[in-house]
């Protein structure tokens, strides 16, 4: 990879909560370039969406706290900016889609006025300028009757029309980065499809890179180029799709892989389950957090937390026992 | 007990739910009706799963709550055991229920917090007068914990104590509770997380085999549908637009909207998707509450013709289980 775009370096955020400090993201590292598709995976609580959250700092503090760690983005340390200079890069060089679309759009603004809004704020450019981008860019998420509808509000929006408006409202001022966090997990399949193939399609346009935030193996599959996958708070394994698909190397992943039904194979044989359930983040194991669920633990992993590191070319993994999978 | 076909548990015949639309402050009138269930039609047999799929709207979770006769049924009939409860009132359904029962989608909704797991599972056995003295309803409630995989001791903790994965097993226990013959089950895993998924839907095959139970599995997901049912009906905006064996729906979809739904599903593996074609459907499930004439899915149909338009296709008989309502399978 030439200079990356981003760079996220041992981050660590934690929060205060009554039953002690929980580590929501542990000692997270990974780099992305200009045009890349990087896809983070993890089931509630494995930090996915925190690691979004803390990029853009937009953890609430309290009781929330980045204690750790650096997001260098553009050569530019975001963690250690002044608030104004964070929020000039927010909405700007960075935006954000997130899960419902409902609570991120302004019920009492037109959908045109807050796609404008950005561009007004960062680009100083007049209001009515603004608003024609607005009707362009709604158009260009191929909202149906894009020019009509720039002066809707969005309760008149279905679902899959309000995602389309949060991403014209993110391609507003060209951004190098969109995050999305579970952009259509609220969405009906087919729509999901529809969204998902937009925004892929947006940013090789714009060459932007993009972050996906999911839970769903297929959406991370079909668009992602390489992917880290989460477990309580840290990273398991990363490395390039195509090769974590075909030769996965943490017992985590593995797991994940073997408990979901395909529409490619053969129905009706049992699935292979993950035992247990995911880790209480207040109540980590002292060793590997995927240990208690893990059919290969030893006592070393009860005890000692494998590193994250390299274990085979561009294939990263966090299992003390990385050497024997991924055959 | 009369009964058309030994084998045949359930039968829903033209069934429509329609519900009404009130409009105006003071003078409340019908404006129109949404109609979420309008003419849908199968069986199922003892034994096996009938998955219902299909898009928000499609009125699948509507359907199971019809059978159950938790909402009232417009038109149509619903043959149960071979009894026909369509207009069965609340006490005449009492009797029924405990032969047919529900899981719901929320594990945490689901279930009353105040109370403790062994009254949520032993709860049915009360109502219906079954519960016998403390020993046998305490071996009861034990017994229907192993069942579905829950030690013992869980019995006297509250459900907050509980994943969500657990939960479900709690909720399928006080299902199982009266021995039901048919259980109804709404999106039972997509609250869950993808690792626990795979478990409850383990549970629920392991439970059929062991029970003998029958299976309405209601879902979005159609790779879990597939997974778990013999028989899969894809539904569209009220309406079953193709019912067929699993492997034949996957094999080879015919109705251009069960077609659509396939490939709008990725399948988790790079090297599939990068050769797979990707044809994505425009547009959006329209308003129930007027549905486009004709065919309903002719809105967003790649292969819309002019008969859709203005003629709604029937449902045809295809041979070997499958049926279809399409104008291009008309000879």
């Amino acid at each position: 990879m030439n200079t990356p775009l981003l760079s996220v370096k041992n981050l660590s955020t934690e929060f205060r909560t009554e039953r002690g400090v929980v580590k929501a993201v542990d000692d997270v590292s990974f780099e992305l370039a200009a045009g890349e598709t990087l896809a983070i995976v993890g089931e509630s609580g494995s930090g996915k969406s925190v690691t979004a959250m803390s990029i853009l700092r937009l953890i609430p503090d309290p009781p929330g706290r980045i204690s750790a760690g650096e997001v260098v983005f553009d050569g530019q340390n975001l963690l250690t900016l002044s608030d104004e200079g964070i929020r000039a890069i927010r909405g700007d060089r960075i935006a954000m889609i997130f899960q419902e679309p409902m609570s991120s759009l302004n019920p009492s603004l037109t959908v045109g006025l807050q796609i404008a809004e950005p561009v007004n704020l960062h680009r100083r450019t007049p209001w009515a300028a603004a608003m024609n981008m607005a009707a362009e860019l709604l158009a260009r998420v191929r909202l149906p009757d894009a020019a009509a509808r720039v002066k809707a509000y969005p309760h008149q929006f279905s679902g899959g029309m309000r995602q389309r408006a949060m991403i014209a409202m993110a391609l507003a001022c060209q951004p190098q980065l969109i995050i999305a966090d579970e952009p259509t997990t609220a969405l009906d399949v087919t729509v999901q499809a529809q969204i998902l193939a937009l925004l892929k399609e947006v940013t090789r346009a714009a060459n932007s890179a993009l972050i996906l935030i999911t839970h769903d193996l297929g959406v991370v599959a079909r668009y992602a180029d390489r992917v880290c996958v989460m477990y309580g708070g840290r990273i398991v394994e990363a490395g390039p799709a195509r090769e974590i698909y075909a030769r996965p190397r943490h017992p985590y992943t593995i797991g994940l892989m073997a408990s979901v039904p395909r529409l490619d194979q053969e129905a009706g044989s049992r699935l292979v389950p993950i035992e247990g359930s995911p880790p209480n983040l207040a109540n980590l194991p002292p060793g590997c957090a995927f240990a208690p669920r893990c059919r290969r633990a030893a006592d070393l992993c009860r005890n000692h937390r494998p590193l994250l590191v390299k274990s085979a070319p561009d294939h990263l993994s966090a299992c003390h026992f990385h050497a024997q999978l991924g055959t | 007990m009369p009964s058309s076909a030994p084998d045949t548990v359930l039968t829903v015949k033209d069934l429509k739910v329609h519900f009404p639309v009130m409009a105006g402050a003071v003078v409340r009138r019908q404006v129109g009706s949404v109609k979420a269930v309008d003419g849908v039609s199968f069986d199922v047999r003892r034994g096996e799963t009938l998955g219902l799929v299909g898009e928000s709207g499609c009125g699948k979770s509507t359907t199971g709550l019809a059978i159950l006769r938790m909402i009232d049924i417009t038109s149509g009939e619903v043959t149960f055991e071979g009894e026909d409860i369509s207009d069965y009132d609340r006490s005449r359904m009492r009797p029924i229920r405990r032969r047919m029962q529900m899981v719901y989608q929320d594990p945490f909704g689901s279930l009353n917090p105040r109370m403790k797991v062994s009254e949520i599972v032993g709860e049915p056995l009360e109502v219906h007068g079954l519960a016998g003295d403390r020993a046998a309803y305490d071996t009861r409630v034990a017994s229907l914990l192993d069942m579905v995989g829950l030690l013992p001791d869980m019995a006297d903790r509250y459900p907050h104590e509980f994943s969500g994965g657990q939960r479900q097993r709690i909720g399928i226990a006080r299902a199982l509770a009266l021995e039901p013959s048919l259980i109804i089950c709404d999106e039972p895993v997509s609250a869950l997380d993808v690792s626990i998924q795979a478990q409850v839907v383990n549970l629920f095959q392991e439970l059929q085999e062991r029970l003998g139970l029958t299976y309405i599995f209601i879902a979005h997901d159609l790779a879990v549908v597939r997974h778990i049912s013999h028989r899969i009906a894809v539904m569209y905006l009220g309406r079953i637009v193709e019912i067929a064996p699993r492997g034949e729906l996957y094999a080879k979809p015919l109705h251009p909207y069960t077609q659509a739904l396939l490939a709008a599903i990725p399948i988790p593996d790079p090297e599939v998707e990068a050769s797979r074609p990707q044809q994505i459907i425009t547009g959006e499930v329209p308003s129930a509450m007027r549905p486009p004439p004709g065919c309903r899915f002719h809105t967003r149909c790649p292969r819309v013709m002019e008969v859709c338009k203005s003629v709604d296709p029937p449902m045809r008989d295809m041979g070997g289980g499958r049926a279809v309502a399409c104008h291009l399978y008309e000879s």
